[in-house]
């Protein structure tokens, strides 16, 4: 079975796959192109490479040292880029450390979370795993390796954070930790219904909270949703709430042959899913909170064997009107997601040439691949986007035309001179002209 | 607490035992041949959280220099509760084939240097009245196949030899563990296609921690490989001679 993305999407095999297994060791020799693939996480075909060959890199899973001094809020954690987010939090959580930026599934490398410069739900304090990436190094296929960071090589850091895999190999890195008291999450829900609700929760949460997050239900004549808000427990709450037992995970098992998401069951799991019962404040371990959908391993299955489409995109601060215009657009084409996520950015720079997040709005959208008609959704909301001046982005990406990338992402031409001759992508073909 | 000794430390089954011994505090010695690598997995255990964490460089087949080796061993952990042998070849079956000299290294390699270091430890253990002995062999040892009965034959015969062992030191509060894994996703087996059958080295290593808790004999790692071994071993040898297994 070839490697394939979270998406699924049917698409060229790679001609060969080949493995980085030891960080000292050089390239392994290649016949064509190399990009680097960790765990397969982003959903389009940045980890792709058809026809040419794909370099493995989850052998390179080891912790190398970890450094805080007694009472710091950080620590200093140095490991090879294939370590799995899931293994840091394993090793780390029962010790009172914790990622200073997580994304939506602990299944993702250490590399892959640098080369995507993923966020999560406290962006706008903490902006993108990439401000807490210290140093890292880049292997290139002519066989040089730079220590990177933001003062060092700053240049190679600046295109390596975000950069897709495209400007070489990363084998290790070093990121900070963040102190926390316990495993524990306080969290608030709040129902709201309409887009000027959600903004004003958004606006009040975003000063009191560490994590703030929504969840929209766009088949609604009206938007309406679910504002959630966390915040890491101090240690004499947590100390009241005993921590249960860890499920194991389920599994979804096979690949039905038509996508069980449909406007039938969307509009059903929808409605339940907003008139949940709903504690307006709980107590939740961090896993359930940051990380639902990994409590399902392999859940992208469950959308068939033609796959799905994310469809993520950030518009500026002031275009709130476009995000309304968005869900109209998809209300109007029949064509509804199955989560569809609601956060705003915060100020804070990203570290990356290509890097996503910019201050603004960001929403995040699951379609299953209808062929034609979900394409033409795109090509409208798209058009919505760049009106306004947004961009998409290109870790859940499979579709978007390349003028929009390159138009969106402003230092395009500056990080091309990074590029590795050896290395290329799917991703990278179709948008690089 | 346990001490832990680990021969073959760098194999795949091998580090993934050791990452969850070290993720509840065990101390660790660890023995291979690569001194660059085995280091590498040692800054490793120590962030997981092992309380301490040494190594020796040692080929398994360089006899003289065992006991050595088991002293250091000893002497860096303060004594001795779990010896896990796990180092081994994948011998090419057809070179074996046309090479005594190359059968009988891999039979050097898979289960004289076993049975040289699993009689010292035997002893020690022996001489202590507790400790536990973990030897990786394999379901390749429960029946001789064409496509690769050298390897088959060396594990048969380390199995056979643990079996007597066990029944030596049953008696003297010492347990003796035969793992037997089927099909393992690691560097040794990385040119194999890979189907259902396939198991990662974490799954093996849970296993192995598992029988060692549980004072087993015998494990078969996942457990349905004792189903098809019985299978496997049932089958009439005139029957038998004529598969292509």
């Amino acid at each position: 079975m070839s490697l394939h993305s979270w998406g699924r999407l049917p698409g060229a095999p790679a001609a060969a796959e080949l493995a980085l297994a030891e960080r000292t060791a050089p390239l392994p020799a290649a016949d064509g192109s190399l990009l680097p693939y960790g765990n397969g996480r982003s959903y389009g075909d940045v980890c792709l490479n058809g026809g040419g060959m794909l370099l493995r890199m989850r052998g390179l899973d080891r912790f190398i040292a970890f450094d805080a001094d007694p009472g710091a809020d950080f620590g200093v954690l140095r490991c090879e880029a294939g370590v799995l987010l899931a293994d840091i939090l394993d090793t780390f959580v029962p010790r009172g450390w914790f990622l200073p930026v997580t994304p939506g599934t602990r299944f993702v490398t250490v590399g892959g979370a640098i080369a995507n410069d993923v966020h999560g739900k406290n962006h706008h304090g903490a902006g993108t795993f990439g401000c807490h990436v210290l140093r890292f190094e880049l292997l290139r296929s002519d066989g040089s390796r730079r220590v990177c960071s933001p003062t060092e090589n700053a240049g190679w850091f600046a295109a390596t954070v975000g950069g897709l895999g495209l400007t070489g190999a990363i084998t290790w890195a070093e990121i900070r930790l963040r102190r926390i008291d316990g495993p524990l999450l306080a969290v608030e829900n709040t129902r709201f219904a309409g887009l000027d609700e959600f903004f004003a929760l958004n606006a009040a949460a975003e000063a009191r909270h560490e994590y703030t997050v929504a969840w929209i239900d766009c088949l609604a004549a009206t938007p309406r949703g679910i504002f959630m808000a966390g915040d890491h427990l101090a240690a004499d709450a947590a100390q009241d709430a005993a921590r249960s037992a860890p499920k194991k995970p389920l599994s979804f098992p096979f690949t039905p042959p038509v996508s069980l998401v449909n406007g039938l069951s969307l509009r059903a799991f929808n409605r339940l899913y907003f008139h949940k019962p709903l504690p307006a404040r709980a107590t939740q371990d961090y896993a359930p909170y940051f990380y639902p959908l990994d409590g399902i391993l392999h859940w992208n299955r469950m959308y068939g064997r033609r796959g799905f489409y994310q469809y993520q995109c950030v518009v500026p601060p002031a275009a709130r009107g476009a995000i309304d215009e968005m869900m109209r657009a998809i209300a109007a084409s029949g064509q509804g997601s199955f989560l569809a996520v609601l956060k705003t950015f915060g100020e804070r720079t990203s570290p990356g040439l290509l890097s996503f997040p910019m201050p603004g709005i960001t929403l995040a959208l699951d379609f299953p691949n209808r062929g034609a008609g979900t394409l033409a959704l795109f090509a409208r909301l798209d058009a919505i986007v760049t009106a306004a001046g947004g961009r998409l982005y290109a870790a859940k990406d499979a579709r978007m035309p390349g003028a929009l990338f390159r138009r969106g992402y402003p230092a395009f031409a500056e990080f091309t001179t990074y590029l590795d001759p050896g290395f290329a992508s799917d991703f990278w073909r179709r948008i690089k002209e | 607490m346990q001490k832990v000794l680990i021969i073959g430390a760098t194999s795949a089954i091998a580090e993934a035992t050791a990452r969850l011994c070290a993720a509840r505090g065990d101390a660790l010695f660890l023995v291979g041949r690569k001194a660059q690598r085995l280091e590498e997995i040692a800054a490793d255990l120590r962030v997981r959280g092992a309380a301490q964490v040494d190594c020796a460089v040692l080929d398994a087949t360089d006899r003289a220099a065992h006991a050595a080796t088991l002293a250091t061993a000893e002497s860096a952990l303060g004594g001795l509760d779990v010896a896990l042998i796990a180092h081994g070849t994948l011998p090419d079956q057809k070179a074996c084939e046309a090479s005594v000299e190359l059968t009988l290294r891999e039979i050097d390699a898979n289960a004289l240097s076993v049975i040289a270091l699993a009689t010292l430890l035997g002893a020690r253990f022996e001489a202590q009245g507790r400790g536990a002995l973990a030897v990786i062999g394999s379901v390749a040892g429960d029946r001789g196949r064409q496509s690769n009965y050298v390897y088959g034959a060396a594990k048969g015969m380390v199995a056979l030899f643990l079996q007597g062992l066990r029944n030596r030191l049953a008696k003297k509060g010492v347990q003796v563990l035969t793992v037997k894994p089927g099909f393992v996703d690691t560097p040794m087996t990385a040119a194999f296609k890979k189907g259902a059958l396939w198991a990662q080295p974490d799954d093996i290593a849970r296993g192995i921690l598992a029988a060692l808790a549980a004072k087993k004999d015998v494990v078969y790692l996942p457990g349905f490989w004792r189903l098809i071994m019985l299978i496997i071993r049932l089958i009439p040898e005139r029957i038998f001679k004529k598969l292509s297994l």
